[in-house]
């Protein structure tokens, strides 16, 4: 149980200190060391914030995954599914039409309004209708949809690239201010989230399993929704929707690991960041110096692998 | 006392059901469809709520338990169990002991009641299996087996023989049997009104939300109750080793 945290560690380390090493330029360490521009101009502020929003981003996608597949019961579940990213993308676009230079806030505000609504329409009473909730969100998600498509259409063509590059989701430097906020909200969700790793296990098999068992199902459940939403979130108001990785990265490591949540929640946390910033360097790399919009990256890498994860395990199911 | 309950109702099912029951031994729950048996289990198990009326456990009304208090005391069993994700058989029994568990690790105590359970369900064979891949029956023992590692002193089960064979019927009866003769309370909802008379101390039949009949099987399980209840003609005879066994002839 703890062997595969520590590999899990591993992976997260190794990939965390390589990430900002590579690039389309070569940098020279001992020059950046030293303070010679313009290595270090572009380690410090191009290549370690980017890195460090991928491996946060990446965490937040892949708890926020395991918790709303958890929930729901739901394998196909991710953090999107509430209509949360769909939220933010439709909050993004009308703050590129009306001009905005940064689209965070008008994103972040999206994203808590479809929020707010979705879960009103799933509580009952102080529950919530995780029935209700899926439909809902799917509803919000082709609303919002069709009022990006019809802004889209109003839009300039300026605009209307930068819609669609909005759309296609992707990392970019930020602030390191910007940073450290996002890491205030994120740590402590985080670790809330696993805290309650025991629980999200019965919670996974049905609501009143838990609650035969002393889990108080109707909060912890409200809980989940909300710090996952509150996660994918600010995730998205800064990078945009990047896909995959919330729905892969939790399947694949149940997978390979089981489904208690014990040990996949902090494997998901170190791997899931860990995939995406790999993704990243990709998406840096490889047809540099153009840039590969790095969901397309984490669906070509990890689409394949996760099929062939899927039938390594039929085989060995069935034989 | 055990469970004792005055006028109890529910938004569906039951509409006033007044009964006590007894510290230790093996109730049985019967009645025909939509009498309420499901949903006094629920309330039982401190699931189904907001309840109207009375249910009070051990001189605390259900409602006013904490959760966790009332989950080490109260075990509940579902008819069956589907699960999405890949846990094993000991990680399922394992569940049991969420309302003893302190921390992130579990303790040589929970270890120790697991195999206990894993052993006594005759579930050990098959502990590091995904749960998915197993039996009606085999789940079904995997089932019973956590909830006898939170080792609660109250079991509820919601007819825990549904899905099971002749053979694996009479051996979880054999086991919650054993169990009630330890001196714990067994509540068994059950369909099977002969399963009910051999293993049963005391039955408690419903109907239309009430309680229709109470006492030990042999008192409350006549022909004229089940003319009365259940609309089926019934005699009741001796078996081959001198039980009485419950033969039904029609519907009346």
């Amino acid at each position: 149980m703890t062997r595969s945290i520590w590999i899990s560690l591993a992976v997260f380390a190794a990939v965390a200190i390589a990430a900002p090493l590579i690039g389309s330029t070569h940098i020279d360490l001992t020059r950046a060391w030293n303070g010679l521009s313009p290595d270090r101009e572009i380690l410090l502020y191009v290549r370690l914030p980017r890195v460090l929003l991928a491996l946060i981003a990446g965490s937040a996608l892949a708890i926020t995954g395991v918790l709303f597949q958890c929930l729901l019961r739901d394998p196909l579940a991710e953090p999107y599914t509430l209509g949360v990213s769909s939220g933010a993308s439709v909050g993004a676009v009308i703050g590129i039409c009306l001009g905005f230079r940064a689209v965070g806030l008008p994103a972040l505000i999206g994203a808590a309004s479809v929020l707010l609504i979705v879960v009103s329409i799933a509580a009952e009473g102080r529950r919530l209708s995780s029935f209700t909730l899926l439909l809902a969100g799917v509803t919000m998600n082709s609303i919002c949809f069709a009022i990006i498509l019809f802004i889209h259409n109003l839009a300039s063509f300026s605009q209307s690239f930068a819609i669609s590059r909005w759309l296609m989701g992707g990392l970019d430097a930020v602030e390191y201010s910007t940073l450290a906020w996002l890491s205030a909200a994120i740590v402590p969700i985080t670790i809330l989230v696993l805290s309650r790793a025991r629980q999200w296990n019965l919670l996974s098999v049905g609501e009143d399993w838990a609650a035969s068992r002393g889990v108080p199902s109707g909060r912890l459940t409200l809980l989940g929704y909300v710090a996952g939403s509150i996660l994918t979130a600010l995730v998205t108001s800064l990078t945009g929707p990047i896909g995959f990785i919330g729905l892969i990265v939790p399947h694949a490591l149940r997978l390979r690991l089981g489904a208690d949540h014990r040990v996949l929640l902090p494997c998901s946390i170190l791997l899931g960041a860990a995939f995406l910033a790999a993704c990243d360097a990709l998406s840096r790399t490889v047809l540099a110096p153009t840039e590969i919009p790095v969901g397309v990256v984490t669906a070509l890498c990890g689409g394949p692998f996760f099929i062939w994860l899927l039938r390594a395990r039929r085989r060995s199911l069935w034989m | 006392m055990s469970f004792r309950a005055v006028n109890l109702a529910f938004e569906y099912g039951l509409s006033g059901a007044t009964f006590e029951l007894p510290r230790a031994g093996f109730v049985a729950i019967a009645g025909p469809n939509g009498a309420g048996k499901s949903t006094l289990a629920g309330i039982l198990a401190a699931l189904r709520h907001p309840y109207r009326g009375s249910c009070v456990y051990d001189g605390r009304e259900v409602r006013d338990w904490p959760r966790r208090d009332f989950a080490r005391c109260v075990g509940f069993l579902p008819q069956t169990l589907h699960l999405e994700f890949p846990f094993t058989v000991e990680q399922v029994v394992f569940m049991g002991r969420t309302p003893h568990a302190e921390g992130w690790f579990d303790s040589p105590e929970d270890r120790r009641a697991v195999e206990h359970a894993l052993e006594i369900t005759d579930t050990a064979g098959f502990a590091s299996r995904d749960f998915r891949s197993l039996s009606g029956g085999e789940r079904q023992r995997v089932i019973l087996a956590s909830a006898l590692a939170q080792e609660p002193e109250t079991l509820v089960l919601d007819e825990p023989a549904t899905f099971l064979d002749l053979k694996h019927q009479l051996a979880i009866y054999r086991l919650l049997s054993d169990f009630a003769r330890g001196g714990k309370l067994v509540v068994a909802v059950t369909h099977d009104l002969n399963l009910a008379l051999t293993f049963a101390d005391r039955i408690l039949v419903l109907d239309q939300g009430r309680v229709s009949a109470q006492g030990t099987p042999r008192e409350v399980l006549t022909p004229e109750m089940i003319a009365r209840v259940f609309s089926v003609q019934a005699s009741i005879h001796p078996g081959p080793h001198g039980a009485p066994h419950i033969f039904f002839e029609g519907t009346t």
